[in-house]
């Protein structure tokens, strides 16, 4: 049992002249109104998972498996416990990804008794809907939009979870909450709905759809005092170990049949732990030798460098990378 | 424990406002490397002499090759006293949408004025605009006092300009720093430059700016979201009004009334994941469980039989429209959403439109347009479980929605029943 109480003369100030009622709240239990900023946020997020839940008709939550869909997930299961979480996750696989990563889904899913949509970055290249990208540097990042987008359509999802918070990217900063997306799945930056107060406006014509962002206010960090003060496991890999790396792009890759070790580049053993979990093919591990939560939050509150500049190719494209997938669909 | 503090900043692009935010960042070690790169590369290709920190947050390709700044950005940085959340808002473009939007969830503002321009009239805008949303404390930071040699004099003359206008509107926490955001005095450190100013720098200020009591821990609200029924064996008759309490304070055995039926009852217990809890203030989120078993719905409202909100149909409330395509007007027709209630009303008439200028009152007025705000009537196809908003930001306050495009068209402030 949590224990919450009243300062006496908190509540005597706010209640200006209406002292008599006091007694009322007073309990003898003495602590003070406040919520930490990570209960803040908890709250926050539950209030966006359950007003979707109430006015979409079909939401879905999309999981990765990365940190960020693991505390989403979470949250997700607060709002409805004991019940159930009333909508299916679904996962984009580019078939690149860590076993670590599935494994992890799979048991989560289970745990939850939920349903797991998995669409396929391979199934729409087999069908040839996609063309894989060539060369040592492919990436099937870009090719999970058109998945992505094609399985919203296919299963006429309407709102879809994701994990995008706001301090990760410029172009995530101005996002709204609920984020409107076309019937071509565009976000149209110039042209947001205005968002106010708690108040979420989720309208939408057939065929359009709304992506909501119930982790917009939390940061990197946040999460992962957030993993320490829930007790939260995450894959393996967010922690140091041992693996074989080669540097490109001043990025570490690991050394996977994904990717293709091009001449001059040299694979060697070091120890690394990755901030983002994604596309092996684009995301980068970091020099890291924290084993623990703790010490992963150590690391991520004395770093210089934010989490997507040290690990994600996919942004070093250009100024302006992430906006312009962002507008053809991408989470 | 580390507390949340939500801020707004106002002004335009000469004031100083990016060199400030920049400022707080970089000071609180919160601009990485990599942005800092990626901004000295940016403005190095723009031609400029130094980085630009405005490209910190003017993320969006528009925003870039125009040089303004489009919509509201959000930044984040902590101190270990607490964590801050920056809705950094345009002031000139669309100011008004666009500083509603950021403001609306603030616990402070910050308005910035250019010492040596003094009070503008966008610097009264911003004001009001603060004042009208109810944001509980205010920071007039009179920026660029090295131009003006730090003098106390100039700063003093801001003060009383600025204090015989505020006078007119309502702001409850008032507070002057004279700072300069280039050369950082007063806004992390106090300045050397000013020992005539004996207040806080403006990161203490906000660091330790008393916000706990601006929640209404008095009017127990909570509007339901959900019903939980899990309908397993092990929470076989489990039945939870799921939602986030909007203010005041629940706790087990307190009588509670549901809205509208009227019923009353007694909270059972109230439950978290985490646990129960033995009370429930606003901003949680919790699952409450009741004694009695009452038809209770999504949109219903959740208090106490001796304080109830004000229910009714008819409603007076500062609307602010947003939306540049149509205009507000007696007769039009919207969808209205309250707490988690959403309905259908009608603009029965359109009282006066405000200019927020010289905040006079034109009652000859037919039409609200984009970034224009006045007194209207409402009626609404069901009734509405109210607060005014200057009780209750969370009971007090609606968006309207255009239902041809469903848009968010209005924002709406309660005044009280009509």
């Amino acid at each position: 049992m949590q224990c919450c109480g009243v300062v006496v003369a908190e509540l005597a100030k706010a209640r200006g002249t209406s002292l008599p009622f006091l007694p009322l709240f007073w309990n003898g239990c003495v602590v003070n109104y406040e919520l930490s900023h990570l209960k803040t946020l908890e709250s926050e997020s539950i209030h966006i998972i359950r007003e979707v839940a109430a006015e979409f008709e079909r939401p879905v939550l999309l999981f990765s498996g990365g940190k960020d869909s693991i505390v989403m997930l979470r949250l997700a299961e607060k709002a409805f416990w004991p019940a159930k979480i009333p909508f299916p996750v679904m996962h984009i696989d580019t078939g690149h990804n860590f076993e670590e990563v599935y494994e992890y889904r799979d048991r989560r899913v289970a745990e939850l008794g939920i349903k797991l949509v998995v669409a396929s970055v391979q199934d729409s290249i087999d069908s040839g809907k996609q063309v894989e990208q060539k060369g040592p540097r492919a990436s099937r990042n870009q090719l999970q939009t058109m998945t992505l987008l094609d399985a919203l359509e296919e299963h006429g999802f309407d709102a879809a979870f994701g994990g995008a918070r706001r301090d990760e990217e410029k172009a995530r900063s101005k996002e709204r909450v609920y984020s409107f997306r076309d019937e071509f799945g565009q976000w149209d930056p110039k042209n947001q709905r205005p968002e106010l107060w708690s108040l979420y406006n989720g309208r939408h014509l057939r065929g359009e759809h709304i992506r909501i962002f119930p982790l917009s206010n939390w940061t990197e960090l946040d999460i992962w005092q957030y993993i320490a003060e829930d007790g939260i496991e995450v894959p393996n890999i967010y922690y140091a170990h041992e693996r074989e790396v080669f540097e490109r792009d001043g990025m570490l890759l690991a050394v996977t049949e994904f990717v293709t070790v091009m001449e001059g580049e040299k694979p060697e053993t070091r120890t690394v732990r990755f901030r983002t979990v994604g596309d092996a093919s684009c995301t980068g591990a970091v020099e890291s030798d924290a084993r623990t939560v703790q010490q992963v939050i150590d690391e991520v509150s004395a770093t210089r460098v934010t989490e997507r500049g040290a690990t994600r190719a996919d942004d070093r494209a250009s100024e302006a990378a992430m906006e312009d997938r962002k507008r053809q669909g991408y989470f | 424990m580390s507390e949340l503090l939500r801020f707004a900043t106002a002004g335009s692009v000469d004031d100083g406002k990016s060199t400030l935010i920049g400022r707080l960042l970089f000071d609180s070690k919160s601009i990485f490397e990599d942005q800092m790169a990626s901004v000295a590369d940016a403005s190095e290709r723009m031609g400029l002499e130094g980085p630009n920190l405005a490209l910190l947050t003017d993320g969006l390709r528009a925003e870039r090759e125009q040089g303004i700044t489009i919509d509201v950005a959000y930044r984040y940085f902590a101190t270990p006293k607490r964590k801050f959340i920056i809705a950094d808002t345009p002031g000139h473009v669309q100011y008004t949408r666009n500083m509603v939007t950021g403001a609306s969830t603030a616990d402070l503002a910050i308005v910035l004025i250019d010492a040596r321009k003094g009070v503008l009239e966008q610097s009264r805008r911003h004001a009001f605009i603060a004042s009208l949303l109810r944001i509980p404390h205010l920071v007039i930071a009179v920026n660029k006092m090295d131009l003006v040699d730090y003098s106390e004099d100039r700063f003093n003359e801001i003060v009383e300009e600025f204090g015989s206008f505020a006078a007119k509107l309502d702001i409850s926490d008032l507070t002057f720093i004279p700072l300069s955001a280039l050369n950082g005095d007063n806004v992390v450190t106090r300045s050397e430059h000013m020992t005539w100013f004996e207040g806080s720098s403006l990161l203490h200020h906000l660091e330790t700016v008393h916000i706990a009591s601006d929640r209404n821990l008095i009017d127990a609200r909570f509007p339901v979201q959900c019903v939980l029924r899990p309908q397993t064996e092990e929470f076989h008759d489990y039945r939870g009004y799921a939602g986030r309490v909007a203010s005041g304070v629940f706790r087990p055995g307190d009588e509670v009334m549901v809205l509208p039926s009227g019923f009353t009852t007694k909270i059972k217990r109230i439950d978290t994941f985490d646990g129960e809890v033995d009370g429930a203030f606003a901003p949680m989120s919790v699952t409450l469980l009741l004694e009695d078993e009452i038809d209770i719905s999504r949109g219903d409202m959740i208090c106490r039989p001796q304080n109830q909100p004000t229910s009714a149909q008819d409603i007076d409330a500062m609307v602010c429209w947003l939306a540049d395509e149509t205009v507000l007007s007696a007769g039009s027709k919207l969808s209205i959403k309250h707490t988690t209630r959403t309905a259908r009303a009608i603009v029965k008439n359109l009282k006066y439109r405000l200019d927020i200028n010289s905040l006079h009152r034109d009652e000859s007025a037919e039409t609200l347009q984009l970034n224009e705000m006045g007194r209207v009537s409402i009626r609404t196809t069901l009734p509405l479980f109210f607060d005014e908003y200057r009780r209750s930001r969370e009971t007090g306050s609606f968006i309207l929605i255009d239902e041809a495009t469903n848009a968010t068209v209005g924002a709406g402030m309660i005044l009280g029943e009509t």
